[in-house]
């Protein structure tokens, strides 16, 4: 067998470096920026482009998908093509993936500040941009398999395994929960409703964790770790069969972030079960990369690399051990909507994303650029200053979650509820957000070391875009007359040609279907749930379009201490016309789902325009916008036709009557704040936003009064 | 709660891909060794020299 000769394409490997590096150090600044403003309220800056609310899915979505997205590239195009032993499939391709996907970063980092947001957590993206990042999925998944498939070596590495999960699960989940119904070009509704809404929005939400955060960055580890000790992996028949067991268990887990809410309970269970069992595969993992140092662990010592290595694989232990036990529903009842959740899945971004990501960039870069790391010593600098800045980091963060859940849940021995008042819970809190800034600060640090490291050795460096290698070609299986149609390959297997077409059906027949089925199931089921009128829809829309969910949950769980403080705990049938569903993950204030007709519509108005008139000491930003900006009316028929389309039961040609409605009750809510001296247009956005307030789970409030 | 069963219905899709997968790369012998690939990763740069440089 002759060898032939090819070179591996180590410039799009170097360009989705340099993206990983810019828009991390952006990705965590903004972190930063969100954890200041809740310790200093004034650095919203008082406009809404830079208010928490627009600010926290900014941070949010560019460190998954910008910072960790870029890494994957940058790690699977590096790998992928020395494991395949070939160059990448097309060229074009890795150029069309790489400024596409730069092109979606940049997109969000426009949109989100502008409040344009679907307001579902980590698929904030609005509709146009779904479909981009649909698209140079595809184009990422057709380079990827064109690779695999023109490969010179017929085993599968595992760290390919681990990519072509990641591909096939992520296309999968981002198309489910992207379901929406466009109103205008920035504008859309979930397809799906309240509880149903929640259920896929988490399905995906945990998924994201397991096959973004997680899958693609297990492949990098069996193949960089293994590099980098210049030593086999411990076990690789371990690597296999954790492998498959990770994608198959993980697919089911993600209930465990709706326990206690009105999902029902079976799947809540169901959720956990599989959360549980998580752990095996997971350690299996984290054992696999610790022990692959075995007796070599005098390397760790000296070579920076690793040291990122082994903290990122450790961290990775902790958080997947952290996972299930956050699934148990007593331990989830006292984490869940505190910090102790933020601490946790910052363990995972920080440790072992982030510290991945240096290791490998820490190796990669040099061995590109074919010279020697800049500094050593910055290198352990860096290593040092983010290690700590993990601990400071989620240190305070379960200190604080941890004391203000039980804060929450104390009650004095007349029975009643030790801290009353929200805000002292939070007062209560403050050093420690003080402390994750400083955190956030010291591994922030790190990363701006590491830019310069890593600027100094570039300069210095002589980088080889196109690197020369040689294999023999694969044994072809059978012999080939001539160019053949490509679709007798498929013809040739039988079998795989009937799953495959399978699944293509029911693909299709799923795509049809679902939507039928899910605006039958949204016949309400508690007759006192009405629609939403057009003045509280739109209100609705600024409540999704300021991010308050960030904050502020709309989901009162079955317990006494919840209902002592919020009221009557949530049920399924109040969400039926909740698209998308705003239950949020997160307590930085209250839970708002019973606040409709708790105070008077003067407390909103002074409330909003500075909440600390009505609760001083309070960390909420001001939102003074509201009281300048016409409400858009003009879009309210729009919106009505898209709400009965998704089968919210207005009457025929409501939506040509809408705004005679919205007039109507805006001038009461004017005239209602008239009363209380308060002199407001009734044209402006702060009035559609009282009427959505008031309205909110009152429902049903009249019927549960004792 | 059909949201519930679609999303059942979706993932036993995914995780039957997963499995048919799995049994091509039984059937394969993708695991037939379980030992040599892991070593075989880490040689790979026999050509890489500082010699070479960039040409078109």
């Amino acid at each position: 067998m002759e060898l032939e000769k090819f070179s591996y394409d180590n410039k799009i490997v170097k360009q989705f470096a340099y993206a990983t590096i810019i828009w991390g150090l952006i990705g965590m600044t903004v972190g930063l920026l969100a954890a200041l403003q809740l310790v200093f309220p004034v650095l919203n800056f008082n406009t809404s482009f830079t208010t928490f609310g627009r600010i926290r899915p900014l941070h949010t979505n560019a460190v998954i998908f910008a910072f960790v997205g870029n890494g994957i590239f940058m790690g699977v195009y590096y790998s992928l093509q020395r494991l395949c032993k070939a160059r990448m499939f097309n060229d074009t391709l890795s150029k069309i993936h790489f400024w596409g996907w730069q092109l979606i970063i940049l997109s969000a980092v426009l949109t989100l500040p502008l409040g344009l947001t679907t307001g579902k957590e980590y698929a904030e993206l609005e509709w146009p941009i779904d479909i981009a990042i649909t698209l140079i999925w595809v184009v990422f998944g057709w380079n990827m398999f064109g690779t695999i498939i023109k490969r010179r070596e017929r085993h599968l590495y595992v760290a390919i395994w681990f990519y072509i999960a990641t591909f096939v699960t992520v296309a999968v989940l981002h198309i489910v929960n992207s379901f929406e119904l466009p109103v205008s070009m920035f504008k859309s509704y979930s397809w799906y409703a309240g509880v149903q809404d929640a259920l896929v929005q988490w399905w995906y939400g945990h998924n994201a964790v397991a096959f973004f955060l997680t899958t693609p960055y297990l492949g990098l580890m069996y193949y960089f770790i293994p590099k980098a000790a210049n030593r086999p992996v411990y076990s690789y028949r371990l690597s296999i069969i954790h492998f498959w067991a990770l994608i198959f268990l993980y697919i089911w887990a993600g209930p465990h972030h709706l326990l206690y809410t009105s999902l029902p309970d079976w799947a809540q269970s169901l959720g956990v079960v599989f959360s549980i069992m998580l752990i095996a595969p997971s350690w299996g993992g984290m054992i696999n990369g610790l022990l692959t140092l075995r007796g070599a662990w005098d390397k760790v010592r000296e070579d920076v690399v690793l040291k990122f290595l082994v903290v990122a694989v450790t961290a990775y232990g902790m958080a997947t051990f952290e996972g299930p036990m956050l699934s148990l529903k007593n331990v989830n009842a006292i984490a869940h909507f505190t910090d102790w959740i933020v601490a946790h899945v910052h363990v995972g971004a920080l440790g072992w994303n982030g510290f991945l990501t240096f290791g490998i960039l820490y190796w990669l870069i040099p061995k590109m650029f074919r010279t020697e790391l800049y500094s050593k010593k910055l290198a352990n600098w860096h290593f040092w200053l983010g290690t700590l800045g993990i601990l400071f980091y989620a240190i305070p963060l379960y200190w604080a979650g941890f004391m203000q859940s039980l804060m929450w849940k104390e009650f004095t021995e007349e029975g009643l509820l030790k801290y009353p008042n929200f805000l002292e819970t939070v007062v209560q809190i403050m050093p420690m957000y003080m402390a994750r800034s400083i955190g956030g600060v010291l591994y922030l640090t790190g990363v701006i070391i590491m830019t310069y490291n890593i600027f100094k050795t570039v300069k210095k460096g002589d980088f080889l875009a196109n690197e020369e290698a040689e294999a023999a070609p694969l044994m072809k299986t059978y012999e080939a007359h001539g160019k053949e149609h490509w679709h007798r390959v498929i013809e040739r297997r039988p079998i795989q040609l009937m799953i495959l077409s399978l699944v293509v059906i029911l693909i299709g027949g799923v795509i049809e279907m679902v939507p039928t089925f899910l605006i039958q199931s949204n016949v309400p089921t508690i007759a006192s749930v009405k629609p939403y009128t057009p003045l509280e829809l739109q209100g609705r829309d600024i409540y999704v379009r300021e991010g308050c969910y960030t904050c502020h949950s709309q989901m009162i769980r079955p317990f006494r201490s919840e209902t002592a403080r919020y009221g009557e705990y949530s049920k399924a049938g109040e969400f039926v016309y909740d698209h998308p569903f705003q239950w949020g993950s997160k307590r930085t204030g209250p839970d708002l789902h019973r606040i409709g007709g708790k105070y008077p519509d003067s407390w909103h108005f002074n409330h909003m325009l500075d909440p600390t008139t009505m609760s001083p000491g309070s960390i909420m930003p001001s939102y003074t916008w509201l009281f300048d900006n016409d409400l858009d009316t003009g879009s309210t028929p729009a919106k009505i036709r898209a709400m009965i389309t998704l089968g919210v039961p207005y009457e025929k040609g409501f939506d040509q009557v809408a705004n005679d409605s919205l007039m109507n009750q805006s001038d009461r809510i004017a005239a209602n704040l008239k009363k209380d001296g308060i002199e407001t247009l009734s044209t402006k956005e702060i009035v559609a936003l009282i009427a959505y307030l008031q309205r909110m789970g009152t429902d049903i409030k009249g019927e549960n009064k004792k | 709660m059909s949201a519930l069963y679609v999303l059942i219905g979706i993932s036993l899709l995914v995780a039957i891909g997963f499995l048919c997968a799995f049994l091509w790369a039984m059937r394969k012998g993708q695991y037939e060794d379980d030992y040599t690939p892991s070593v075989r990763m880490l040689f790979e740069d026999e050509l890489t020299d500082n010699t070479q440089t960039n040409k078109k």
